[in-house]
């Protein structure tokens, strides 16, 4: 399965608000939680206890420093999953037809019981979306928690992705961005939504939202007021006790 | 070619086969948790929707429970010491015997000296339970860790405003519309916070951060003040003066719900110069504005005076607000003396004042509710401030974090923003004035309870716990002229007092649940020589050290007998109303855990372990007259118990009925029918008391009816705290308990019953040339304290943890990526490795708190990046200021509260040649009784 | 990228052993009988032991079967069946040759095109990836086949052509690298871009997501030190191409000679077969910081 749907009916995805996460890694855990015991093989920790721990994650959560010169520097929490590109190269290197993107809903997944773990579509992914787990050899990445969004087993309100539901912050976004009436669409619209490495023409689903201006780098105060500064209460000779007097008679 | 068709794909598979809900316990904001169970085992942990603190929501860490549940470091059985101390070798014992050595150490200690039992619980949440079983024990010398985390906090703000930040309340999220944060942690309330962040800009509040680095919440913050640590009092107390001199304070507010009108004696030849003017009821006085006379400061319908002064016998009473004025409009606190120092521009300082002036008077919001105030008089609206506040250990863990704190709510109550909607909220059970806490307690009688609760609050020199000689009642020094108003003990300095015998040799430290061989001491490496010091006839030091914690952490390699704990899905708790509870600040809460699982190990609650002991040794409470146990075990107790007739440790479900709320007698179905409701109980605070709860009569019938107080307890924010005066009046000489000569001019300087500023201490004794940056930690939002790194999943986020550097000491220094460095304090050197870092303060460097551990503990792999790279600033840090001429021992604390001044600390860098990599000091490994963990992992394999 | 013995060893090798088999293919020599037999025999067993050595690097070989399925769109899938292809046809050409010691050209023909092309997939497995800007050029296939080629030759004791070809690689080589060089800047990937971040100034890795490497820092993240990998790169030229051409132009034929010559070409192909992974950058390194 591994040539692309021409268009799917949906397009699922995450609208991640950069403006808005603190970088607390919620997401990364309750993926790993969710994953390691849901759809496919156990997201396994090689060396768990050991000198050299090395998990298969699905979301990391990445932390930039950004400085334009002679302003503050600002720190950015990145956090970093499958985008579900509707021209994904992932699917259409695997050789093995493992590798597909629904056509419902755009979902981009690895049939495991296909893969043979040559890790070809983890090198054609500008992501870094797709982990080879080490104990089973197969390749991992996110599901959009496919188990989840339709899960019948789970109650109407939490069938979304499991990062979605734990983020505390309220980060992260789950929607169809094919209907321009929807969440994401909207959120992504309104602020400008940020596509990662366009130039390489995958043409992600999901959109980073991305930080708003900081009033200590642009230098604005944000707060729309009169005066930047406030002024004295009273420049009289009765001095801060006769302006105390009278303003205590307003009362 | 036709399309293959797409797998065949189960979207509905099984999840569980059951939901069992009770409380995260993986730090310590307490969130609910469904905790799916599958073939009995943990499949998937996520928030309870239901549940008020995290609705829903749940961190890193809580995601994480299932690799701490089933983490290879459980202590498996009691174990008691057969190697040296600090080695790690232990023999696994029966519970019949290690009950047998506790008794025989503790049962002759109880009938001949109880105080020579210290008894310290660290990170537990159930000190109304151990505080009791302490009391009863009858010795005095029990606290749990808040003398190191954040007493500070918590005394500033009940003195000041009868309740404090931390988890204790709560920025009204919803209205607020300006949002100022300093130095928060990510360890208490953290997802209420986020929650609240996220709301805060989906309304587009502005948020503020101050703090020396820009991680966590102050990245997402939409100004950023990188302040220079330890001047946070100094930046605040600016403000206050460009708002005092601007008139932008709430008069109204100040009149009504404040001290600012009380009338001060300002005579300062008079004994009682600077106490409160008082009628024959001792009552305080303020000048009626109608009649110029005194009138008691509750009278109904008085309009009190704040711009006159009164004077009786030639003695001139001066309001508080004036005192207060006069103060904070000196030039000492103009935005441009404190800029250079706070390293915040003076403009900068002068439009964060205007913008704070702006949000809580030009942007004043209304609520339509009428409301009745205490003296009777009725209100048709609630007229809010949205300008909120919040504050943790940033600004708290400095020798001036209390006065710093009090400067912060000063500032907010000038602004009326306390209790108003939109800005900061208390939750039940707070407010709380300190009249209705106790004051300390420490009277020993051998083989009975001691006299009373052992932390409290006190009112005066009186108070103090010192024996007839004046010396310290209690092994830490709490409550004492050192630090007289240590509400929370002084945990960290138990060891080191003990092995140095000041004031007095103890025979058992007994301790729960807190690391303090390691990274919860200040002075790691000297408190491990501590723990291990023998005398001269081959003894230990401290004799006996009994240990309960679930994991094999680097404090079990120092204790003589362990008791071990269970997970925390494995047992019961309450989280109680008579302890931290999990209110909001629109509701009344509590919540259980259960066991959702049974143990597979020979292991038990610790509280049930306790309850027995207690019974053992025959304390008061826990035994019947027939001498039977009265309790079975933690769960009997938490049901059973009744602290005042019809209020016991849960709320929730009381009476035979079960309808009780808040008072009821035992319901024998109790927690049961907190499990069916999801693990927590909540009630909700009637609209017309949610807020000015401290002078809403409707609030305060409420908590009475609750059972959260039993009359009454309305009372006003006390900006001028008089108790702190009593103790600098008893300074300058008068009274008859007068402190000793050397702290005199301490107590002078800093207990002012008005917020004030100093230099940190450590800045007194340390040359700054030599020692010019601050040296900090942060806590990872992934981590909490030292638990995570048994976390096979939260290790591989933070498994080392590097020195962050600011891009201008990177630069002097010539520091490359991978370049390592010493670290020198005028206390000790480590060798770290170093990491640029633009968004902090150009003088601090700082690192993750408490990732670096000791070789062998934790069940981890001896060449652990924990253990190999990972390090900790307590090295660094000595819980005692260098000597001074006097040959007394002054400790590194707050002098008034005694609050661990970890965020003092002075250091230097020099470049280190990174020789084999390891950082510096590299403790020698400790054995681990729990083997080590398994090579890989892959969880769900079974599923 | 990290540079796999198995994909190295897959690559050089089976892309001389479909080099040798071209050339066979094409009638160069025109052996017969036992010596036809050890040429093939030379041709199938680095083609054969490369494609073995290609699945030491499988995570999960039991499905590698399946990898001939998706020849639609995947250059791997079509490099597998390619391969099996060529080899069956070959297989056929070298009956007749060795056994029958009849030569039926036609296959023969078809079995060197097929080598070829099957160079050429494996060349494009590199040569699409768009997220490696060093691999993501015409220059690759060239490569590819002309080390195959070359290769080819001097196993196949073609002395002129491989004289000529090791001459023209060792130019192309030489070039690809200049090239190459230049192609991540070409490419416009940056940190800001990745990151989408540039607006707000110059970004950089603060915190690693873990702070141990993960897989995709191991697999796609290779740092390989500048003048390291210059010198490398001479050692490889020399090896590779100039070593080999001169001896099959100035020193006399001989066995021994023909010996060191192919040696001393397999050790260069080696190398830069080492550094075609190791230099190369992905650019997920951005997302870490690390080019």
């Amino acid at each position: 399965m591994t040539t692309l749907p021409q268009n799917t009916k949906k397009r699922l995805g995450l609208a991640i608000d950069l403006d808005t996460c603190v970088g607390c890694h919620a997401c990364v855990i309750s993926c790993k939680e969710w994953n390691t015991s849901n759809y496919g093989a156990p997201l396994s920790d090689v060396d768990a206890y050991g000198a050299a721990p090395d998990g298969t994650f699905l979301n990391r959560v990445h932390t930039f420093e950004v400085k334009a010169d002679g302003s503050n520097a600002q720190t950015v929490h990145f956090p970093k999953s499958c985008l579900h590109c509707e021209d994904a190269p992932c699917v259409t290197v695997c050789p093995t037809g493992a590798s597909y993107k629904r056509t419902e809903d755009g979902i981009v997944l690895v049939n495991e019981a296909d893969c043979m773990g040559c890790g070809l579509c983890a090198w054609a992914c500008p992501y870094g979306a797709r982990e080879l787990d080490k104990v089973e050899g197969v390749m991992k990445k996110c599901t959009l928690c496919v188990d989840r969004i339709y899960n019948e087993n789970i109650p109407e309100e939490d069938r979304v992705p499991s990062c979605v539901r734990t983020c505390p912050a309220g980060a992260r976004h789950f929607g169809d961005f094919a209907d321009p009436e929807s969440n994401v669409s909207k959120l992504s619209a309104e602020r400008g939504g940020l596509v990662l490495m366009e130039a390489q023409g995958t043409k992600p689903v999901n959109r980073y939202l991305p930080p708003r201006p900081k009033a200590d780098v642009s230098g604005d105060a944000q707060i729309d007021m009169p005066n930047p500064f406030l002024t004295p209460a009273t420049t009289k000779p009765e001095g801060f006790l006769g302006w105390l007097d009278s303003a205590l008679e307003k009362i | 070619m036709p399309p293959i068709a797409q797998p065949a794909l189960d979207t509905s598979p099984e999840v569980s086969d059951e939901i069992r809900k009770t409380t995260c316990y993986m730090c310590a904001c307490r969130c609910g948790i469904n905790v799916h169970l599958k073939d009995g085992k943990v499949k998937y942990i996520e928030g309870n929707k239901d549940h008020p603190v995290n609705k829903g929501v749940l961190c890193a860490k809580g995601s994480a429970g299932i690799m701490q549940h089933y983490s290879p470091a459980r202590l498996k059985a009691p174990m008691k010491r057969v190697g040296e101390r600090g080695s790690g070798e232990f023999e696994e014992i029966s519970w019949e015997e290690a009950f047998e050595i506790a008794t025989g150490w503790l049962g002759p200690i109880r009938e001949n000296a109880p105080e020579k039992l210290a008894f310290f619980t660290g990170r537990d949440q159930s000190q109304s339970m151990t505080g009791w079983w302490a009391q009863a024990y009858g010795t005095p010398n029990y606290a749990a860790h808040g003398g190191f985390c954040s007493v500070n906090m918590a005394t500033a703000g009940i003195y000041t405003m009868g309740g404090a930040f931390w988890e204790f309340g709560a920025p009204d999220w919803e209205r607020a519309k300006l949002f100022m944060i300093f130095g928060v942690a990510e360890d208490h309330d953290s997802n209420p916070i986020k929650m609240g962040l996220g709301r805060l800009k989906e309304r587009g509040a502005k948020i503020i951060g101050v703090n020396p680095v820009r991680s966590g919440y102050n990245a997402i913050a939409d100004e950023w003040v990188g302040i220079t640590p330890g001047t946070d009092g100094l930046f605040i107390l600016a403000l206050v003066h460009e708002l005092l001199k601007a008139g932008k304070v709430d008069l109204e507010y100040l009149q009504r719900y404040t001290n600012a009108p009380y009338l001060v004696n300002s005579d300062p030849k008079s004994p009682e110069f600077g106490l409160f003017l008082r009628d024959k009821d001792d009552k305080p006085l303020v000048l009626d504005r109608k009649t110029g006379k005194p009138v008691a400061f509750d009278k109904p319908k008085v309009k009190a005076d704040m711009a006159g002064t009164y004077k009786l016998k030639g003695v001139t009473h001066r309001p508080v607000f004036q005192i207060l004025a006069e103060k904070y409009l000196t030039d000492a606190h103009t935005p441009e003396a404190v800029a250079e120092q706070c390293g915040i521009s003076a403009e900068r300082i002068k439009r964060i004042a205007a913008e704070l002036a702006h949000v809580a008077f030009e942007q004043e919001i209304t609520i339509d509710q009428p409301w009745t105030d205490w003296k009777g008089e009725k209100h048709d609206k609630m007229i809010g401030r949205p300008v909120a506040f919040h504050a943790m250990r940033g600004i708290s863990a400095h020798s001036n974090g209390f006065q710093t704190c009090r400067a912060l709510h000063l500032l907010q109550i000038l602004l009326g923003s306390v209790e108003v909607p939109g800005g900061f909220r208390f939750k039940p059970t707070y407010p709380k004035p300190v009249e209705a806490h106790p004051k300390p307690h420490c009277k020993v009688t051998p083989g009975a309870p001691l006299d009373g609760p052992h932390l409290g609050y006190v009112r005066g020199p009186e108070d103090l716990c010192l024996t007839g000689d004046g010396d310290a009642a209690r092994i830490d020094k709490a409550f004492t002229w050192e630090n007289p108003m240590s509400a929370h003990g002084l945990m960290h300095m138990v060891i080191s007092n003990a092995h140095a015998g000041d004031p007095y040799k103890i025979d058992t430290l007994f301790m729960y649940m807190a690391n303090m061989s390691w990274n919860s001491s200040m002075n790691s490496t000297k408190v491990m020589d501590m723990l291990t010091d023998k005398d001269e006839s081959g003894e230990y030091v401290i004799p006996r050290i009994i240990y309960s914690d679930a994991y094999s952490s680097e404090m079990v390699a120092f204790a003589d007998l362990i008791l071990p704990d269970t997970t925390y899905l494995e047992r019961h708790d309450c989280i109680s109303l008579l302890d931290r509870p999990i209110c909001e600040a629109d509701a009344v809460a509590d919540s259980i855990r259960w066991p959702v699982v049974e143990p597979d190990r020979d292991v038990r609650c610790f509280q049930s372990v306790l309850i027995e002991l207690g019974a053992r040794l025959g304390l008061p409470g826990m035994v019947n007259e027939d001498g039977s146990a009265t309790y079975k075990d933690y769960a009997d107790y938490i049901q059973n118990h009744q602290r005042r007739p019809g209020v016991g440790p849960l709320a929730g479900f009381r009476g035979k009925d079960g309808k009780g709320k808040g008072r009821g007698e035992p319901n024998p179905n109790q927690i049961q029918a907190y499990i069916d409701n999801g693990g927590f109980w909540i009630d909700h605070i009637p609209d017309e008391a949610a807020f000015f709860k401290p002078w809403n009569a409707a609030y305060q019938d409420w908590a009475v009816e609750r059972g959260l107080f039993d009359s009454p307890q309305p009372y006003l924010f006390q900006l001028y705290v008089e108790p702190l005066r009593k103790f600098q009046l008893a300074a300058e000489g008068h009274g008859k308990i007068q402190p000793p000569d050397h702290l005199r001019q301490q107590v002078k300087d800093t207990m002012d019953p008005l917020p004030i500023w100093y230099k940190p201490f450590e800045e007194n004794v340390v040359d700054l040339e030599e020692f010019p940056l601050h040296a900090l930690t942060q806590r990872p939002a992934a981590m909490y304290h030292s638990w995570g790194s048994q976390n096979a999943w939260l290790r591989q986020i933070h498994g080392a943890n590097p020195l962050y550097v600011s891009g201008e000491i990177f630069a002097e220094h010539g520091f490359k990526d991978g370049d390592w460095a010493w670290l020198t304090s005028r206390h000790g050197k480590i060798k770290v490795p170093v990491v640029k870092m633009d968004a902090l303060n150009a003088k601090t460097v700082w690192t993750w708190n408490a990732i670096g551990k000791r070789s062998g503990a934790w069940a981890l792999d001896e060449k652990a990046p924990e253990a190999q790279k990972g390090f900790l600033l307590n090295h660094l840090i000595s819980e005692l200021l260098p000597p001074k001429e006097d040959g007394m021992r002054w400790s590194n604390s707050d002098p008034v509260t005694g609050q661990a001044a970890w965020f003092d600390l002075r250091v230097k860098i020099e470049k280190a040649d990174p020789g084999d990599q390891i950082s510096q000091p590299h403790t020698k490994p400790q054995k681990s009784p729990v083997g080590q963990g398994p090579k890989n992992i892959a969880y769900g394999e079974e599923f | 990228m990290h540079p796999a013995p198995s994909v190295i060893i897959f690559t050089s090798l089976s892309g001389i052993g479909f080099g040798l088999m071209a050339w066979l293919g094409f009638g160069f020599p025109p052996a017969t009988g036992m010596t036809a037999f050890i040429f093939f025999f030379i041709a199938y067993a680095l083609a054969v032991g490369g494609l073995i050595a290609s699945t030491f690097h499988l995570g999960n070989p039991k499905n590698a079967i399946k990898a001939f399925s998706q020849w639609r769109s995947s250059w791997l899938s079509r490099e597998g069946i390619m391969a099996i292809v060529s080899l069956f046809v070959m297989a056929v050409y070298a009956i007749g040759l060795i056994f029958l010691e009849q030569r039926w050209q036609i296959f023969g023909w078809a079995g060197a095109i097929f080598s070829l092309v099957t160079i050429y997939t494996t060349s494009m497995i590199y040569g699409q990836m768009k997220t490696v800007p060093r691999w993501s050029m015409g220059l690759t296939p060239a490569l590819f086949l002309l080390y195959a080629l070359a290769g080819g030759a001097l196993l196949a004791g073609q002395v002129f052509p491989a004289a000529l070809l090791l001459t023209v690689l060792t130019v192309v080589q030489y070039v690809s690298w200049q090239i190459g060089d230049t192609r991540f800047e070409q490419s416009r990937h940056t940190i800001e871009t990745a990151t989408g971040l540039g607006s707000l100034g110059k970004v950089r890795l603060l915190e690693s997501p873990h702070s141990s490497p993960n897989y995709l820092m191991k697999e796609m993240v290779y740092i390989v030190g500048r003048k390291h990998a210059q010198k490398l790169r001479i050692i490889a030229i020399v090896l590779l191409g100039i070593v080999p051409a001169v001896i099959l132009l100035f020193v006399p034929f001989s066995h021994m000679f023909a010996g060191v010559a192919v040696l001393s070409h397999m050790i260069g192909l080696f190398i830069s077969r080492w550094l075609f992974f190791a230099e190369a950058e992905h650019v997920v390194g951005l997302y870490y910081d690390k080019r």
